[in-house]
């Protein structure tokens, strides 16, 4: 039964990535559709990256002093004049560590 | 022009930074699903088969709290219809590909190499064999997330948990978006995005992950509309 379901949730998800790949014809989307995708980054990761540093393991709203939120200004900032992925990941990470590990021991 | 061979180079290159998240994210997957009783193979065979980070621990964490195989196959399909968006945005760089090429090539977009691949792509339009790249960064992240979910089936979570690794997620990802900052257009499109997700965080079966895009997507048609 657990078997089953892997290979149909496998199958379900390859289908999610072919499925505008190789079965959708580029002419089918409008101009309007197309100028709309650009910001498909833009739509989608923020929706990943806001729950990540503002929800606890629990689901619930961190405090503002909580030290992700930190971290995460850090990378920003780091990212935003930098423009490399490296500097903007270890930088988050590094004053995220050394806020638990240092300022709040 | 650049080869095939050194194109393929470019892509690996470029997610390699991403290595930093996604291997820990592997090796925390493979764990937890051993962690939940599940067999080492069949943890495995999550990776291999339906290949999603956070769409294999939601899956194994559901069957083991006594959900429904339905409620688990749905929840995968949900997190993992975000791809239905990469795949429209790189089926430009695809379309002259042979529908065996295609398939193929549909297994191996991921997050990040989608990101890198549209970030990279798009500034060189005129790339003579594009699909290369899009192949050296999933293929680049396919290996790892194979050998880091392995990693962490056999060794167990050897990171220490203090470490809060798991905040290397969002990181990865702000590092995908950060440089759209300076748009102004995209921002107002992220914030939507950000807070629809943060209010739509409940909703049934993560759908937060997509419906959160969709919103976005909708708030940057009608912006695109009053613009003009």
């Amino acid at each position: 039964m657990t078997w089953l379901s892997i290979i149909i949730s496998g199958i379900v998800t390859y289908f999610s990535r072919m499925a505008m790949v190789a079965l959708i014809d580029r002419e089918m989307l409008g101009t309007k559709v197309k100028e709309v995708l650009n910001y498909v980054p833009a739509a989608v990761f923020p929706a990943i990256i806001f729950p990540g540093v503002f929800f606890n393991d629990f689901g619930l709203l961190v405090e503002i002093t909580d030290p992700k939120i930190y971290g995460a200004i850090v990378a920003l900032v780091v990212g935003f004049y930098s423009k490399s992925v490296i500097a903007t990941i270890v930088s988050g990470l590094l004053s995220y560590w050394f806020i638990i590990f240092f300022l709040l021991r | 022009m650049l080869s095939k061979s050194k194109i393929f180079f470019k892509g690996i290159v470029a997610v390699l930074p991403h290595m930093l998240s996604v291997i820990p994210f592997g090796i925390i997957t493979g764990a937890i699903g051993v962690e939940l009783g599940f067999n080492p193979i069949l943890v495995y065979a999550t990776s291999l088969i339906i290949f999603g980070g956070a769409s294999q621990i939601i899956f194994m964490q559901l069957l083991s709290g006594g959900a429904s195989s339905l409620v688990a196959i749905t929840s995968v399909g949900v997190i993992n219809s975000r791809h239905l968006l990469y795949g429209a945005v790189l089926s430009e760089y695809l379309e002259k590909l042979s529908f065996i090429k295609k398939l193929f090539i549909s297994y191996f977009i991921v997050d990040q190499g989608f990101a890198e691949s549209n970030k990279y792509l798009r500034q060189n339009k005129n790339l003579s064999n594009p699909h290369y790249y899009v192949l050296g960064t999933g293929v680049t992240l396919w290996f790892c997330w194979q050998l880091s979910t392995i990693s962490g089936i056999i060794l167990g979570s050897f990171i220490p948990e203090e470490l809060g690794l798991k905040f290397a997620i969002p990181l990865t990802f702000l590092a995908i978006i950060v440089n759209d900052l300076r748009k102004l257009d995209h921002v107002f499109v992220m914030l939507v995005s950000g807070f629809a997700s943060l209010i739509l965080f409940d909703a049934p079966f993560k759908s937060y992950i997509i419906l959160s895009p969709i919103v976005a997507l909708i708030a940057a048609f009608i912006m695109l509309r009053l613009k003009k």
